[in-house]
C-alpha cells in the first residue's frame, strides 16, 4: 500500500500545490483543514489563511485533485494554546510570534497525532523549508528553503527530531514562482491568490483592536518616558506597543522617536532615537536545537531576530537555566522580547529560542 | 473497497420507483400548477394526488397538508406560524431539550422576540415525561412541541399520551415526525397532534421537499407570502417533481413499514449485540426498546467520535457522530447532554442508522473493521491514561 500522508490545507496556493506534488509522487493523500475561528465571532471574516472562505478553497482544491478532505475543529485548542498565549505575551509587554507557537503546539503536535490516528506515516505542510536526514549526524536536519525570499525555516526552529521525522515539506525545493506555475499548470483556482501575511486570527491586521476587545478592563494608561525618565506623554496600555514602533506615540519631537523599552512593572514605555534601538546582545530561553540536543559550548552562527530581518553574525553562549546569550558582531536594531531568535549555519537551522531581553553591551 | 452507508438518519438514497414518478414532471408535465390550461392542470392533478397520499399516510385530510421545502421549514412554520398568530393569547411555548435544531433554534429566535420558552428535561433514555408537560403548562401557554422520534439516539417519545394532556388543556401541539415516518406508525388523530412536520428525503424521497400537517381550524400565520399557492399558507410555485416524489415515497414507506421494520430491527440488534459483545467500555445510548428500528447510537469510552468517523470513512463506512447539522462544533451533542451522559463519554459517540438496502454482510463488515479501529485509537488516546484495556 502507498504511504499515507495528511496535508494541512489552508486553502492557499502553497498547501494546495503540496497536495498535488505528493499525490503525483504516489502518496495516499488526505487533506485536513483546521478550523480555528472562535465560535462566537460575530464579525464576518474575510481572507486570512484559515477563514471560512479559505476552507472552501481547500475543499475545492481537494475535489479537483480528488483526495479525501476533512475540516476539523481546532477552535478550542487554538484559543487555549495560541490566542491566549498571544494575548498574555502582549500583557507582559512582549511581542509574541503566534505562528511559531501554532507550529509547535498545534500543527506538528495535535495535527500530527490526528494523522497518526488515520494511519498516516507523515504530515505535510506548504512551508518553504527542507527536511533531510543526515546519516553522518544521525539526525533530521532542517534547512532553509531554496527560495531565500520565501524561506520559512524561521518559524520551524521549534520542531523536534520526532516531528521532523514525520513531516514532509516538498515546497522547500521550489521557488514561490515555481509553485505558482505548478498551480497554474494543474489548473488550481488558488494559483493567483494573494499572499496572507497577517496574523491568521486577526485578518484585518488590527491587533490593537483585537487586544482591546480581549482586555476591555485591563489596559491601563501610563507614562511615556525618555531614557532619563522624563515624562513625555501618555500611552494607552503597554499591550499596544512593540519595540521599534514609531507610529502612534503622539509626542512631538524634532527627531523621530521609537519605542526602545517596555516596562510592564512600572507600566511605562521608554522612547528614544534610532540609535537607542541597537543592542549588542540578547538572552533567550525556550530553546530548541536541531543540529544537536543541547548547546554545551559557544558556537558561531548567523542569527535572525525576526521573520523578515537579515541574518547577522553572532556567537551563542550557553547559560545556566536552559538559556543562552547571543552576542552580535554588530549591534542589531529592535531586539524584541517575545520574538524568536533563530540560529543558522549556512543553510542549516542550528536551533533557536525566545528572546528574553536585549542589552546594550 | 466496500461501501457501507449507515447514516440513513442524515438522508436516504431516493428510491428508483420514486425517481421514476418524478422524472416526467421535469420534462413532460412541467406546467405551472396555477395555470388553467391542460399541462398546468396535469401538474395540479399530480400535486393533488401527492397531497392525498400524504394525507392517507398520516390519517389526515388532504386540505390539512401544506407542502414545504423540508423538515426545517415545516418546524419553523409550525412554531413561528402558531406563535405569531396566537400571541395575544399568551407568549409561552413548551418544548423539550432534545429537539432537532430546526425546533430549538426557532425557539431561540422566538425567545428573542418576546416569547418565553420552557425546555423540558428528559430521563436517561431521552424520554420526555408527559406529566412534566402537564406541570409546565400555564395560562399563557399557546404551543407544545415535542418530537416523535429522536434523530440522534432514536428514542421514541410517548407523543399520544402527551398529546392527550395538551388537548385537554386546549393548547396547540406540534410534533417533529421527521425520523418517524416509515419507521413507526404515524397517525395525527392517534397522536393527538395539531401540527406535524415531515421530510421526504428521510424516507427514500427527494431532498428539498417536506410537508406540514395543520389540523383544520388551527390559527396560523404564513411565513412565505406571495401568490395563492397552498391555500395562501405557503406561497411560491410548487416544487412539483419534489411533491410528486414525496407522495410516492410516503406511500411506499407506509406500505412497507412493517416488513422493513422487522428486517431493520434484526440487523440493528445484530449490530448492537456485535458491538457490545466485542468491544469493552461501550454503552448504547437511547432506550433499549422504545427506539427507532434502524438506530444504534453508542458511546465508546476513551475515543473521540470524530476520529472514529474519519477512520471509518477511510474504510468505506459512512456514519455520523450525532446530527449532521452539528458536525462542525465540538460541543457534545445537546441530546446526550440532556440525557446526562458525561461530556467525556458523549465525545466518543457514533450513530449508526440502517436503511432498507442494508445487508447482513454490511453489518458483518462493520463488526470486522470497527474493533481494530477502536483498539488503535484507544492505544493512542490521552484519555485512557492508567487504564489497561484489551480493546
Amino acid at each position: 500500500m502507498n504511504k499515507r500522508v495528511v496535508v494541512a490545507m489552508s486553502g492557499g496556493v502553497d498547501s494546495s500545490v503540496t497536495v498535488a506534488l505528493l499525490k503525483e509522487e504516489g502518496f495516499d493523500v488526505i487533506g485536513i483543514t483546521m478550523q480555528i475561528w472562535p465560535e462566537d465571532s460575530k464579525v464576518e471574516r474575510f481572507g486570512g489563511c484559515c477563514s471560512i472562505e479559505a476552507a472552501e478553497d481547500a475543499r475545492r482544491v481537494a475535489n479537483k485533485i480528488d483526495i479525501p478532505h476533512y475540516m476539523l475543529n481546532f477552535r478550542k485548542i487554538f484559543e487555549e494554546k495560541v490566542i491566549d498565549y498571544f494575548c498574555e505575551e502582549y500583557k507582559e509587554g512582549r511581542t509574541p510570534n503566534p505562528c511559531i507557537r501554532c507550529n509547535q503546539l498545534i500543527k506538528f503536535d495535535i495535527l500530527l497525532k490526528k494523522a497518526r490516528e488515520l494511519d498516516a506515516d507523515f504530515i505535510a505542510t506548504g512551508h518553504y523549508a527542507r527536511i533531510e536526514y543526515s546519516e553522518e549526524r544521525k539526525r533530521y536536519l532542517l534547512k532553509r528553503g531554496i527560495d531565500e525570499k520565501k524561506d520559512q525555516s524561521y518559524v520551524l526552529y521549534g520542531m523536534t527530531q520526532e516531528q521532523l521525522a514525520h513531516t514532509l515539506m516538498p515546497l522547500g525545493s521550489f521557488t514561490k514562482n515555481q509553485t505558482r506555475e505548478m498551480a497554474n499548470k494543474i489548473g488550481l483556482s488558488v494559483a493567483d491568490k494573494q499572499e496572507s501575511q497577517e496574523i491568521c486570527f486577526i485578518p484585518d491586521n488590527d491587533y490593537g483592536r483585537f487586544l482591546r476587545e480581549r482586555f476591555k478592563n485591563i489596559t491601563k494608561q501610563g507614562s511615556i518616558v525618555n531614557k532619563e525618565g522624563k515624562v513625555l506623554g501618555i500611552h494607552q496600555g503597554v499591550i499596544f506597543y512593540t519595540i521599534g514602533q514609531r507610529k502612534g506615540l503622539r509626542i512631538s519631537s524634532p527627531r523621530p522617536l521609537y519605542v526602545i523599552d517596555i516596562n510592564k512593572e512600572k507600566n511605562e514605555i521608554a522612547v528614544g532615537n534610532n540609535d537607542d534601538l541597537f543592542k549588542k546582545e540578547l538572552t533567550a530561553d525556550n530553546l530548541n536545537f536541531i543540529l544537536f540536543d543541547k548547546l554545551t559550548e559557544s558556537i558561531k552562527v548567523k542569527a535572525k531576530i525576526r521573520y523578515l530581518s537579515p541574518k547577522a553574525d553572532a556567537v551563542v553562549y550557553p547559560l545556566k537555566d536552559e538559556r543562552v546569550k547571543v552576542v552580535f558582531d554588530k549591534p542589531e536594531r529592535a531586539v524584541t522580547p517575545g520574538q524568536a531568535v533563530v540560529f543558522y549555519d549556512g543553510d542549516l537551522v542550528v536551533g533557536g529560542g525566545t528572546i528574553l531581553e536585549g542589552r546594550l553591551l | 473497497m466496500r461501501f457501507v452507508y449507515l447514516d440513513h438518519a442524515a438522508t436516504t438514497p431516493t428510491d428508483p420507483e420514486v425517481v421514476k414518478e418524478m422524472l416526467p414532471c421535469f420534462t413532460e408535465s412541467f406546467g405551472n400548477p396555477s395555470t388553467l390550461y391542460k399541462i398546468g392542470r396535469e401538474a395540479k392533478k399530480a400535486i393533488t394526488l401527492a397531497r392525498d397520499k400524504v394525507a392517507v399516510a398520516i390519517g389526515a385530510k388532504s386540505e390539512e397538508i401544506i407542502f414545504t421545502s423540508g423538515g426545517t421549514e415545516s418546524d419553523n412554520f409550525a412554531l413561528k406560524g402558531v406563535a405569531f398568530a396566537n400571541e395575544q393569547k399568551g407568549k409561552h411555548i413548551i418544548t423539550s431539550s432534545v429537539e432537532h435544531h430546526a425546533v430549538l433554534e426557532t425557539c431561540k429566535f422566538l425567545a428573542k422576540n418576546g416569547f418565553e420558552i420552557t425546555y423540558l428535561p428528559v430521563d436517561k433514555y431521552g424520554i420526555v415525561d408527559p406529566e412534566d408537560v402537564r406541570k409546565a403548562v400555564t395560562d399563557k401557554t399557546i404551543l407544545v412541541s415535542v418530537m416523535q422520534a429522536n434523530n440522534e439516539v432514536g428514542t421514541i417519545e410517548p407523543i399520544a399520551e402527551t398529546g392527550k394532556i395538551v388537548k385537554e388543556k386546549g393548547i396547540y401541539f406540534h410534533t417533529d415526525a421527521v425520523q418517524a415516518i416509515g419507521a413507526v406508525p404515524v397517525n395525527v388523530n392517534d397522536l393527538n397532534v395539531d401540527l406535524l412536520a415531515l421530510s421526504a428525503h428521510k424516507f427514500y424521497g427527494p431532498k428539498g421537499v417536506g410537508a406540514l400537517y395543520i389540523r383544520k381550524g388551527t390559527r396560523m400565520m404564513s411565513l412565505i407570502n406571495g401568490g395563492h399557492q397552498e391555500r395562501r399558507r405557503r406561497a411560491g410555485t410548487e416544487n412539483v417533481p419534489g411533491i410528486v416524489g414525496l407522495g410516492k415515497a410516503i406511500e411506499l414507506a407506509v406500505s412497507k413499514m412493517e416488513e422493513r421494520s422487522k428486517q431493520l430491527t434484526f440487523l440493528r440488534d445484530k449490530l448492537i449485540n456485535g458491538i457490545l459483545d466485542n468491544i469493552e467500555n461501550v454503552r448504547l445510548n437511547g432506550h433499549p426498546e422504545k427506539r427507532l428500528p434502524n438506530n444504534a447510537n453508542f458511546s465508546f469510552e476513551f475515543v473521540e467520535g470524530e476520529s472514529m468517523l474519519l477512520n471509518l470513512d477511510l474504510v468505506g463506512v459512512a456514519v455520523s457522530s450525532g446530527s449532521a447539522c452539528t458536525s462542525d462544533t465540538l460541543e457534545p451533542s445537546h441530546v446526550l447532554s440532556a440525557m446526562k451522559v458525561p461530556i467525556e463519554i458523549a465525545h466518543g459517540s457514533v450513530r449508526f442508522t440502517l436503511g432498507k438496502n442494508t445487508t447482513e454482510e454490511d453489518i458483518d463488515y462493520v463488526l470486522e473493521v470497527l474493533p481494530p479501529i477502536i483498539k488503535k485509537l484507544r492505544q493512542m488516546s490521552p484519555l485512557r491514561e492508567g487504564l489497561d484495556l484489551n480493546v
